[in-house]
C-alpha cells in the first residue's frame, strides 16, 4: 500500500537516516529462494524491497541484472508467480513495504487493472515500470490509485526542469531518481547527484530515493547524506552470484548488513 | 485516413505507437521530435536531402516491368520498384541519409545503429563515412555469422561492429543493446533506428523518409502503366520498406498486401517471424504494436531465413493498418521465399534479397487472380548478393 511506503520513509527519517531500498530479481537464482531472500533482506536492514519482475528484453539494465532476468525467464517465472512469492513472504512474516519493478509488457499481458488489484491483494505496495514514463502511465496509474498501490515515477539526470513537476505529480509515495545516464550496474553514482536531488526537491515534498551505480558502503553513505532513500540492485545480484546457490541468501544478508551498518531495524 | 497519420506529428496510430521509454531518454525524443518537425518544413533541409538522394543514393530508382515473369504467370502485369538499385543495395539508405542529416542538425557527432541482415548497418556506416560521423553498429552474433560480408563492408566503411551475444542473438537483441548504449551516451549520440519501429517520432520519421519509394512508384506507374496498380505488395519485418511503399497509396483504391516471414511455419511458435499474422498487441522497444509473445508477455524468439525479417515486433502503423483493415497481412515461409528468389532470378536476371523474396510468390498468385489488364506492384527492397551463402546452404550447395 502507498501508506506502508510513506510510513517506512517517515520512520527512517525519524531515525535520522536514509531508507535502504534493496532490489532482487524474482526467481533468481531459483524461484524457491525468493521468499526466504526477501525475509533475509528485511532482517539485514532493508527498509523497502524492490522485487524485479523478469522480462525477456530488459533494455535499461546492465549485464548483471540482464543475466538475472534471463535465468528467471528461463525458469518460467511470470508476473503471477511474482505475486505468489510476495504472498508467501508476507505469510512468513515479511513486514517491510515491497515494490514490484519491471517492464510494461508482462503487466499488459496480465492486464493492468488486474495487475494492480492482485498486487494489492498479494501484499505488494507499489510498482516501478521502467518503460512507462509518467506521460504514458495514465491508465495504469488510475488502476494503482484505485487499489491503493503506489505508482513510483522515475526522474533522470536528463529530465528537463520543467518536466520534473509533471513527473513528480504522478508520485504518491516516493520518487525514484536515476543517478546517471546509463544502465543499472554501470557507471558509479557521481558526487553531483546531490545537485540533481536538490533540483527534484524543488518540485516535490515526497521522499527521493537514488539508484543506479550505488554498490559500495561509501556510495551508500554518500547517497544517504543527500537523499531519503538509497537503492542498491546490481551489487545484491552480484552477491548472489558470488558463490554457491545454497549460500546466496546468507551472502545477500551479510552484504545488506554491511552496507547499512545494521541488522534488524535502525542504523 | 492520411490526415490522422500524415502531416501532423501525432504520436499514435489509433491505439498503437506512443513512447514507452525509460525516463532518461524522454528529453532526447522530445528534442528529436522538435528537430524533425522543423526540418521537414525547412526547404533547405529538404533540398539537401533531395540532392543526396539523387546524386549520392541514385534516386529515383526505376520502376521495371517484369515481362518474362508476367508472361510466365499469364495474368496481371508485374512491376518491380527497384530499391535494389539504390546505393548500398537496399532501401535502407533513404532513412539513413535523412536521419544522419538530422543528427548533424542536432549537433550529435556519434551515431549508433542496430542491424539484422546488415543492410541498415551498411547504409548507416556509408552515410557516416560521407558525413564524417562516428558510427557504432550493434549486431547479433547469429546475424554476424550469416552476414559476414556485410560485417566486413561496415568495417571497411569505418564503423565499429559490436557483437551482441544476449537473448536470441539477432535483431531484437541488437536493438536492446543499442538502447543501452543510448541511455548511457544520449547527450552525444543519435540512435539511427533502421525501421519504422520504436518510440515516437521514429515510426513517423522513418516512414516519411521511406515514403519516397511509394511517391516515385505512384508517379512511375501513372507514367509507365497509365494507371495505378491494383495491388502493392511488400515484405514486412519491422516494415519500413512496406510502409514507405504503401503510404502514398493510402487514399487510392489500391490493395495493400504485406508479407511477413512464416519461417518454418505459423504452427511453430518461436520458429517464425509473422508478427501481424500470428501475434497480439503489447509494448516492445518503446512502442505499442503487435508482438510475438507468450501468455505472460515474454517476447518469443523468432526465425526466418532472412535476417532482415527476423524480428518479433512490427512498426505500429502496420498494426493500425491491419486493425483498420486498410492493409492485409499474410505470411510466406522459408521455402516459399527460396522459390520466389529463384523464380525472379531465373526469369528476370534480378537477384532479390531474401527479404523481398517473400513477396514474390504472393505477388504471382495475386497477378494470376487479377488476370490480364491488372497491375501488381512489388516493392523490391534490396538485392541478394549478401544472401548467396544462405541460399547456397539452403539448397545444399557448399561454396
Amino acid at each position: 500500500m502507498s501508506e506502508r511506503l510513506r510510513a517506512r520513509f517517515a520512520q527512517a527519517k525519524g531515525e535520522g537516516r536514509a531508507a535502504f531500498v534493496a532490489y532482487v530479481m524474482a526467481g533468481y537464482p531459483e524461484p524457491s529462494l525468493t521468499a526466504p531472500m526477501l525475509l533475509e533482506l528485511e532482517a539485514g536492514g532493508a527498509d523497502v524491497i524492490e522485487l524485479g519482475v523478469p522480462f525477456t528484453d530488459p533494455l535499461a539494465d546492465g549485464a548483471t541484472i540482464q543475466r538475472a532476468n534471463e535465468v528467471a525467464v528461463a525458469a518460467g517465472v511470470t508476473f503471477a508467480d511474482c505475486l505468489g512469492m510476495v504472498r508467501e513472504a508476507r505469510a512468513r512474516g515479511l513486514t517491510v513495504p515491497l515494490v514490484l519493478m519491471g517492464y510494461d509488457n508482462p503487466l499488459l499481458a496480465y492486464g493492468e487493472e488486474r495487475a494492480a488489484a492482485d498486487a494489492a491483494a498479494a501484499g505488494a505496495d507499489g510498482f516501478i515500470v521502467v518503460d512507462l514514463p509518467a506521460d504514458e502511465a495514465g491508465t495504469f496509474r488510475r488502476a494503482c490509485a484505485e487499489h491503493g498501490v503506489s505508482f513510483v515515477p522515475l526522474i533522470a539526470p536528463t529530465t528537463a526542469a520543467e518536466r520534473m513537476g509533471e513527473v513528480a505529480a504522478a508520485a504518491d509515495s516516493f520518487i525514484y531518481c536515476v543517478s546517471v545516464t546509463g544502465t543499472t550496474g554501470g557507471a558509479a553514482v557521481p558526487p553531483e547527484v546531490g545537485d540533481l536531488v536538490a533540483t527534484i526537491r524543488r518540485h516535490t515534498e515526497l521522499p527521493i530515493a537514488v539508484g543506479f551505480g550505488v554498490s559500495t558502503e561509501e556510495q551508500v553513505a554518500m547517497v544517504g547524506r543527500v537523499a531519503e532513500g538509497v537503492v542498491v540492485g546490481s551489487a545484491i545480484i552480484a552477491a548472489i552470484e558470488g558463490g554457491s546457490v545454497e549460500g546466496c541468501v546468507d551472502r545477500v544478508r551479510s552484504y545488506v548488513e554491511r552496507v547499512t551498518g545494521r541488522s534488524g531495524n535502525g542504523v | 485516413m492520411s490526415t490522422e497519420t500524415g502531416s501532423d506529428l501525432s504520436p499514435r496510430f489509433g491505439e498503437f505507437g506512443g513512447r514507452y521509454i525509460p525516463e532518461v531518454l524522454v528529453a532526447a525524443h522530445e528534442e528529436l521530435e522538435e528537430a524533425y518537425e522543423t526540418a521537414r518544413r525547412d526547404p533547405a533541409f529538404q533540398l539537401e536531402l533531395a540532392d543526396l538522394q539523387r546524386h549520392y543514393a541514385g534516386r529515383p530508382t526505376p520502376l521495371y516491368l517484369a515481362e518474362r515473369l508476367t508472361s510466365e504467370v499469364g495474368g496481371a502485369r508485374i512491376w518491380l520498384k527497384r530499391e535494389d538499385l539504390a546505393h548500398t543495395g537496399a532501401h535502407k539508405i533513404n532513412n539513413a541519409l535523412g536521419q544522419a542529416l538530422l543528427a548533424k542538425r542536432l549537433g550529435k557527432p556519434r551515431i549508433i545503429a542496430e542491424t539484422g541482415a546488415g543492410q541498415h548497418g551498411v547504409a548507416t556506416a556509408t552515410v557516416c563515412a560521407k558525413l564524417n560521423l562516428e558510427c557504432v553498429v550493434y549486431m547479433g552474433t547469429e546475424d554476424i555469422q550469416r552476414q559476414s560480408l556485410n560485417v566486413f563492408r561496415m568495417k571497411m566503411l569505418g564503423a565499429e561492429v559490436v557483437p551482441v551475444d544476449s537473448g536470441s542473438r539477432t535483431l531484437k537483441d541488437a536493438i536492446n543493446e543499442a538502447m543501452r548504449d543510448w541511455v548511457t551516451n544520449v547527450r552525444t549520440t543519435h540512435y539511427l533506428i533502421g525501421s519504422a519501429i520504436g518510440p515516437h517520432p521514429f515510426p513517423t520519421m522513418v516512414r516519411d523518409f521511406q515514403a519516397v519509394i511509394g511517391q516515385e512508384a505512384r508517379a512511375q506507374m501513372l507514367e509507365q502503366a497509365g494507371r495505378l496498380p491494383d495491388v502493392a505488395v511488400a515484405c514486412v519485418g519491422g516494415g519500413s520498406n512496406a510502409i514507405g511503399l504503401f503510404h502514398p497509396f493510402i487514399d487510392d483504391p489500391v490493395r495493400l498486401v504485406g508479407v511477413e516471414a512464416a519461417g518454418e511455419g505459423l504452427a511453430a511458435p518461436g520458429r517464425n517471424a509473422a508478427t501481424l499474422v500470428a501475434g497480439s498487441p503489447g509494448v516492445l522497444h518503446g512502442t505499442r504494436t503487435y508482438l510475438l509473445q507468450d501468455e505472460a508477455g515474454q517476447i518469443l524468439e523468432t526465425h526466418s531465413i532472412s535476417a532482415g525479417l527476423d524480428y518479433p515486433g512490427v512498426g505500429p502503423e502496420h498494426s493500425w493498418l491491419k486493425t483498420t483493415e486498410r492493409a492485409e497481412y499474410i505470411a510466406a515461409d522459408d521455402a516459399e521465399a527460396l522459390e520466389g528468389f529463384q523464380r525472379l532470378t531465373r526469369s528476370e536476371g534480378i537477384i532479390p534479397a531474401l527479404e523481398p523474396s517473400h513477396a514474390i510468390l504472393p505477388a504471382i498468385r495475386l497477378a494470376g487472380e487479377l488476370g490480364e489488364g491488372g497491375d501488381v506492384l512489388i516493392g523490391l527492397s534490396g538485392r541478394g548478393d549478401k544472401d548467396m551463402h544462405t541460399v547456397a546452404g539452403a539448397l545444399g550447395v557448399t561454396l
